[in-house]
């Protein structure tokens, strides 16, 4: 595999387990723009534990996971009493909290970032993010996974039938946090550098997106808009520089810039035409219905 | 033997009170309804009873216990379960995991037997037992609504507006189901705009007015009274 295209599945990876971090809060319909921040907090108690203490790869990366899911149940045990948009509001407003203290904290290497010698390979993160995939399709599977979708459809009528509605969106909210713990962790050990501005809200609008955009009923939503927003933009740098419309200045060949204002134009495009995000559980159903006619 | 029994039940929203000093009681396997105007507290009361909005005075007793500041899923787990108005099911989840809902609290092994007992009692939904219920008709999302009730293996329903909306065909089939489950042992508090089918199936009413009880008694006897058309029209 050549390291262009190894640098890209690790990507795809992170974005996926991150992906799924944002999406189990808004699963229960919690929407949480402060995915990047939790990424933060595990890469940087993984980093930490390992550059200074020594710490065993395997133990720091579940010590930030585990530190950031902590956050993600205090957090989620005062702003969950919010909603709309004032939950989206707290969650950001944490994620600047998450900024400051790393910008302000030497231990934490300030402005300048922070070298993580130890290292881990591809590979391993790509079989993370499959783990992590079929762990969380299991939990939507499970009573744990009905009791959100009902919480998403009507929280009231939940709670009349007896669902926990406060636990089960506290759980699902740390559960995102341990997650996205776990995709910080293995960040910061195969880039072996980790700063400020690689978990920048700018970030954590995009896992939301992956999210919104990729579809919030089923489990297979997330996983479409991550790919999705990984691999297309990558995939216009080839299609925008070899398109017949020249620049008539320079080379004859479009400013491979333009891929983002492509990339706006398909993300407002998607909002329109599949607001529910591009994988709905109608949409999916009559595909593999269909499937399930051609076989017979 | 007494089921239900509340008194010097007191709700509040903010500085407004929806219901004050109600006294109410509902025997085992008895029939009861709640009438009243709109904004009568109706709902409100049914509410506080489930516990979703607190009371603010007053005791709620089920079962001879004391339910008073008891959380929503006790109160299930103690035979307690609420219908809300409207037809309040989960659109986006199937006929089937809409029915698993109203086994939440439960854990025991009977509960897929109780399903198949569900789809026996209303052919309707097992014909649709994949689909999502949200594109069932009106009178089906009603029968799914109260049959995912049942499934809390309640001893008391209790029903808010379950006539709303639906069509004169599926009210009448709405008023004999719950004669049926009535019958079955299930004792019924009711919350119904249709006032005299209201009160031809319940044993005893209770007319609200302005969140207080103007008159309590039996069916007939509160059919009767003047109060009943005073509390809709408002005659003072």
């Amino acid at each position: 595999m050549t390291g262009y295209l190894g640098g890209m599945l690790v990507i795809l990876s992170l974005n996926i387990i991150l992906a799924y971090a944002v999406f189990l809060p808004v699963a229960t319909g919690q929407l949480n723009l402060g995915g990047a921040a939790f990424q933060a907090v595990g890469a940087y108690t993984a980093g930490i534990l390992s550059a200074e203490y020594d710490a065993p790869v395997i133990v720091s990366l579940f010590a930030g996971a585990a530190v950031s899911g902590v956050i993600s149940f205090v957090l989620a045990l005062s702003i969950l009493r919010t909603k709309g948009v004032y939950l989206v509001l707290a969650t950001f407003a944490f994620a600047q909290f998450v900024s400051g203290v790393i910008i302000n904290v030497d231990l934490l290497g300030g402005a300048l970032g922070m070298n993580v010698p130890d290292h881990i390979d591809g590979p391993i993160i790509a079989v993370a993010a499959v783990v992590i995939l079929l762990l969380v399709m299991l939990l939507m599977q499970a009573r744990f996974g009905l009791a959100m979708r009902a919480i998403h459809d009507d929280d009231v009528v939940a709670g009349l039938m007896g669902i926990e509605v406060r636990i089960t969106r506290v759980a699902a909210f740390t559960i995102g946090g341990v997650l996205a713990g776990i995709a910080g962790g293995l960040y910061a050990f195969y880039f072996n550098f980790i700063e400020v501005q690689s978990f920048d809200s700018l970030s954590s609008v995009y896992l939301l997106l992956f999210v919104l955009l990729g579809g919030t009923q089923t489990v297979w939503g997330p996983l479409v808009g991550a790919a999705f927003f990984t691999v297309v933009p990558e995939l216009f740098r080839y299609v925008v520089a070899h398109l017949p419309v020249g620049h008539a200045a320079s080379t004859g060949q479009l400013d491979t810039s333009w891929r983002f204002i492509i990339l706006g134009a398909i993300t407002v495009l998607m909002m329109v035409w599949r607001p529910e995000g591009v994988v709905t559980r109608t949409g999916l159903g009559r595909l593999l219905h269909r499937r399930v006619e051609k076989q017979a | 033997m007494t089921l239900l029994e509340i008194s010097g039940l007191e709700v509040r929203y903010g500085r407004n009170v929806a219901v004050k000093s109600v006294d109410l009681t509902v025997a085992d396997r008895q029939i009861v309804t709640v009438l009243g105007a709109n904004g009568a507290g109706k709902s409100s009361l049914l509410r506080a009873i489930q516990g979703v909005v607190p009371a603010r005075a007053g005791t709620i007793r089920f079962d001879g216990r004391d339910i008073t500041t008891s959380d929503v899923p006790s109160r299930v787990r103690s035979g307690l379960v609420l219908v809300p108005e409207g037809r309040q099911i989960f659109v986006s989840l199937t006929v089937q995991d809409n029915l698993l809902m109203g086994a939440y609290t439960r854990h025991d092994a009977d509960v897929t037997r109780d399903v198949e007992a569900i789809y026996t009692r209303f052919p309707n939904l097992a014909m649709r037992r994949d689909k999502l219920a949200g594109v069932l008709s009106g009178g089906e999302q009603q029968m799914l609504a109260i049959g995912r009730a049942l499934l809390a293996k309640p001893r008391l329903m209790m029903l808010d507006e379950p006539s709303l909306g639906l069509s004169p065909l599926f009210v009448q089939r709405m008023f004999d189901l719950i004669g049926d489950l009535n019958r079955d042992g299930l004792a019924i508090l009711l919350v119904e705009q249709n006032t005299s089918m209201a009160l031809q199936i319940a044993e005893r009413a209770t007319l609200l007015e302005l969140g207080s009880v103007l008159i309590s008694g039996p069916s007939a006897e509160v059919g009767r009274s003047e109060m009943l058309t005073q509390a809709y029209l408002g005659a003072h």
